[in-house]
């Protein structure tokens, strides 16, 4: 009996720590309230701007608030929004893709010519036009980031549909009278789905740090509401003063985004789709 | 004299997979040896093996020795064995689609062999390039130089890539399944070239094929593998006309003949067994219509018959 | 003469190629006013070299590709004009062996997902116990029904695919180079379980390949094609050739005797660019028989009981 490949990736050399703490910060940010000292958002002018100690593991900030507990609501925060977003963006782009590459004609074009239009601009730049036009928040920066990576996925399965639909067996199945849902749905879709997920995977870490950067600039969620990106602007008017108010949320979001592309790797290599994924994207 | 090429009881293993067992050939110059079997009999790797190549694949020879003119190709420096491919040993690929730079003018691509080992100038290779397409009958050949590979059809490509293999005026040539890629009338020409070759300048000829027709048209000597060891060995004629080994026997039988009633086709049951399988004993038994329990225990010998060698524990008496 | 089961009627197939910026798109004749009859029970042979039309022809009378013009009839109905809903019924009459037994099953689907889905595409019930007897007939252990592609060998492969093909019981099948991808040994396999299969259920196969001598034992009749025409069709598989260029394909067998050795290649040049074809005969360039009227008029196939298209046939 094998295992299924999520799980295979996780007994791979760099798949085992990066998939570890990968789940660690997931349960941790579903069990904030039970893991948590303290509340996220109430102050303690009185004990501002401490170094970590015994009673704060990762000190205070500003206002004296406990940084592990903001830390831990911030993964809710950033993982939330990143995946939410991705997720949006996938079924978006598989959609889209998929109709273009299976209509093909002047649809086709069309989602190409725009999709390549989006995809000249850094995702960063998409970003930032959406919120200004949205406005900040969670809800803008969702919307934002899922837009910013609709390129991406549309044009991932839109290849992976092209290079299905010359393959042999999608003509043997028209060949037995098999309709286009069918086809679409049997047969192209499946096949198409493990780089378009495992892309997915890779992407919404890029996703975090979009978050964290949006974040940074203020346009993310909004205070009191933590996340890594509004601590780490918080803590970089004061890098010399208090280092570690902007350096753990840092690492926070380092090591998540190297574990997510570490593991997205392993996972690539137990599905056997490196070169599926290169040559679409 | 010793033979051009002699493997001596060779044995290939890439990790710790065993894929060639004992497997002993020899091939004088002006001679040309088939090499045959199915898809996983080895067939490449004894051409890797012969070439010194199969550090490439991840490859080593874990017994036995191969000598290219005496020369065991173990005791030579890398530098050493390099020399000797291109310059002494010519390699013609299985498909000449992939086997030209396409960024490269077909010209340059053989003059670079001949400058690189015969260390003729420029004008010279350029000479010995025209010269070669010429004899290869390749109409043109000043206009050939100049074009790119993809302006070439596949049967030009392929006597591109043989002329590249002749270009350091080599002894031995191995090619690897030169006409699979090709069209049936195509095929025919190329062999032809091939047999030519050998014919006019001597030179000796490693033909890797798994078309028994081919070794019977153009092949002095036949080795037949099976899964990782030499089943039957020997001259072309005799082994045609009286197969020892049932799978020899089973691989002519399964060419469509001219004049064959329907029906009367005998494929070979079962497939190949991967090397991480192979059975006990004979590695054939499974897929023999002669075979017995001491097949599947013992391990049959090469035993010498005319002036080759075949190993089968079912070996038909000698004839008198 | 039993009735016909197939009728191919004049049909033509034009490719063009996407011009693009500065390329002007060009086209190119794959199948050329082809007319074929198929009698009930008949194994007919197409062979012919690459880019000779013979893939596209099959494509065509299955209505896997839309034909630019001429019809093909299945029992006296058009299929060529078949509305959709009629065609997908019509199609449990007639099925395809694929060429590549890699590519022709979805590698996500076992064997069992691969037989069941004719019955799925056409809303049919799957008869119990029907995959197990569907292996047995093309010679593969039931156990194998849970297998997947990757755990197939080619031959094996091929195997699922031909069970496949049969599982509605068609009447008609295209073998398009069910062979060509796999070793002598598993062809001949594989040949001897398609002649078993027609004699069992009483198949018509029209037969693709490449190999002249495998379409001469195998089949009743054989068609000729070059370069999207047909040259020649021999009415018995040992007829002596008239067409030069059958001549030459049957030259460029090997065959496995040392004792009838050749000593010359039968044609020099190779096919040319279906793209630009001269305006005679398309073979005149090869053909060591071609005179000038070859070169200007392109020859058509006679009207006697073993056609031939060639000014000067043997």
């Amino acid at each position: 009996m094998t295992l299924p490949a999520p799980l295979r990736a996780l007994r791979r050399p760099a798949g085992a720590p990066a998939g570890l703490w990968l789940i660690l910060v997931i349960l941790a940010a579903i069990a904030a309230p039970l893991l948590t000292p303290y509340a996220y958002d109430i102050q303690n002018l009185k004990s501002a701007w401490q170094p970590p100690s015994a009673s704060h593991w990762l000190g205070t900030d500003e206002f004296g608030r406990d940084l592990l507990t903001r830390l831990i609501y911030g993964a809710r925060t950033s993982l939330s929004v990143s995946s939410i977003a991705i997720t949006i963006s996938v079924l978006c782009g598989m959609t889209l893709g998929a109709a273009a590459a299976w209509f093909g004609g002047w649809f086709d074009r069309a989602v190409t010519t725009v999709v390549d239009l989006t995809w000249s601009f850094p995702e960063i730049l998409i970003a930032l036009i959406l919120v200004a036009i949205i406005g900040p928040g969670t809800t803008g920066t969702m919307v934002a980031i899922s837009v910013a990576y609709l390129a991406q996925f549309t044009r991932l399965t839109r290849a992976q549909i092209m290079t299905l639909k010359g393959e042999t067996f999608i003509e043997a199945a028209a060949s037995l009278g098999a309709g286009n849902g069918h086809i679409l749905f049997r047969h192209l879709l499946p096949n198409a789905l493990a780089p378009v997920l495992v892309s997915a995977m890779l992407a919404t870490g890029d996703a975090i740090i979009l978050e964290a950067t949006l974040g940074f600039f203020g346009l993310g969620a909004q205070p009191p509401v933590p996340s890594w990106g509004g601590m780490m602007s918080a803590g970089s008017a004061l890098v010399f003063k208090a280092p570690w108010i902007i350096i753990f949320p840092g690492l926070a979001v380092a090591i998540t985004v190297v574990a997510i592309n570490l593991y997205g790797d392993a996972l690539i290599a137990e599905l056997d789709i490196r070169a599926r994924i290169r040559r679409a994207v | 004299m010793s033979a051009l090429l002699e493997l001596q009881n060779v044995s290939v293993a890439i990790g710790s997979a065993q894929l060639l067992d004992g497997v002993s050939l020899k091939l004088e110059r002006g001679q040309t040896l088939g090499l045959v079997g199915e898809s996983g009999s080895g067939k490449s790797l004894t051409a890797m093996a012969a070439m010194g190549l199969l550090p490439l694949i991840g490859g080593r020879v874990s017994a036995g020795s191969v000598r290219f003119d005496g020369q065991d190709l173990a005791s030579l420096t890398d530098p050493q064995r390099r020399a000797l491919r291109g310059r002494r040993i010519g390699f013609v690929t299985q498909n000449p689609m992939t086997a030209l730079d396409p960024v490269q003018r077909i010209g340059a691509q053989i003059d670079v062999v001949s400058r690189l080992h015969l260390g003729l100038t420029k004008q010279a290779a350029r000479a010995r390039t025209l010269d070669l397409l010429t004899q290869l009958r390749i109409p043109e050949a000043a206009a050939v130089t100049e074009a790119w590979p993809h302006q070439l059809s596949g049967g030009m490509k392929q006597r591109i890539v043989i002329a590249m293999a002749l270009a350091g005026d080599p002894e031995l040539i191995v090619a690897d399944e030169p006409t699979t890629a090709l069209d049936v009338t195509v095929q025919a020409q190329i062999i032809q070239i091939l047999a030519a070759l050998v014919r006019e300048k001597g030179v000796a000829l490693l033909l890797i094929t798994h078309d028994m027709g081919v070794v019977a048209q153009i092949c002095d000597r036949v080795a037949v593998l099976y899964a990782g060891r030499l089943a039957e060995e020997g001259a072309v004629a005799p082994i045609f006309s009286a197969p020892q080994h049932p799978y020899t026997k089973a691989l002519i039988t399964c060419i469509p003949q001219e004049g064959m009633a329907r029906g009367t086709l005998r494929g070979i049951p079962g497939a190949v067994p991967s090397a991480r399988q192979y059975p006990s004993g004979c590695r054939f038994h499974p897929r023999c219509a002669k075979a017995t329990a001491e097949c599947a225990q013992q391990t049959p010998p090469l035993i010498p018959r005319g002036d080759g060698q075949a190993a089968c524990l079912h070996l038909p008496e000698p004839a008198q | 003469m039993t009735a016909p089961m197939l009728q191919i009627e004049a049909l033509t197939k034009r490719f063009q190629t996407g011009g693009g910026f500065l390329k002007r798109p060009r086209a190119m004749l794959a199948v050329r006013d082809v007319s074929l009859t198929i009698a009930k029970g008949e194994v007919v042979g197409v062979v012919g070299e690459s880019g000779c039309g013979k893939s596209t022809l099959a494509r065509l009378v299955l209505r896997l590709l839309e034909p630019t013009s001429g019809r093909v009839l299945m029992d006296g109905t058009d299929l060529t004009h078949l509305h959709p809903s009629a065609l997908r019924a019509a199609r449990k009459r007639m099925a395809m062996v694929f060429q590549d037994p890699y590519s022709s099953l979805d590698p996500r689907f076992s064997v069992t997902d691969v037989l069941t889905e004719p019955f799925t595409v056409q809303r049919r019930p799957l008869p119990p116990g029907q995959i197990a007897e569907m292996l047995t007939a093309v010679g593969l252990p039931p156990e194998m029904a849970t297998s997947h592609p990757h755990q197939l060998s080619g031959g094996q492969r091929q195997r699922v695919g031909i069970a496949r093909a049969l599982a509605l019981r068609p009447e008609f099948v295209v073998l398009d180079e069910p062979t060509a991808s796999l070793d002598v040994s598993i062809q001949a396999q594989i040949i001897d379980l398609l002649a078993g299969l027609r004699d069992q259920m009483g198949l018509t196969y029209l037969f693709i390949s490449h190999d002249l001598g495998l379409v001469r034992y195998f089949c009743d009749r054989i068609v000729v094609m070059y370069l999207g025409a047909v040259v020649e069709v021999l009415p018995t598989a040992h007829a002596k050739p008239r067409h030069p260029y059958t001549r030459a394909l049957i030259d460029s067998g090997f065959a496995p005797d040392p004792t009838r050795r050749r000593a010359i290649a039968p044609l020099s040049g190779e096919i040319p660019s279906p793209f630009d074809l001269p305006p005679g005969c398309a073979f005149a360039g090869r053909c060591p028989r071609a005179s000038d009227r070859c070169r200007t008029e392109r020859p058509v196939l006679d009207a006697t009981t073993h056609p031939t298209a060639c000014f000067h046939p043997l």
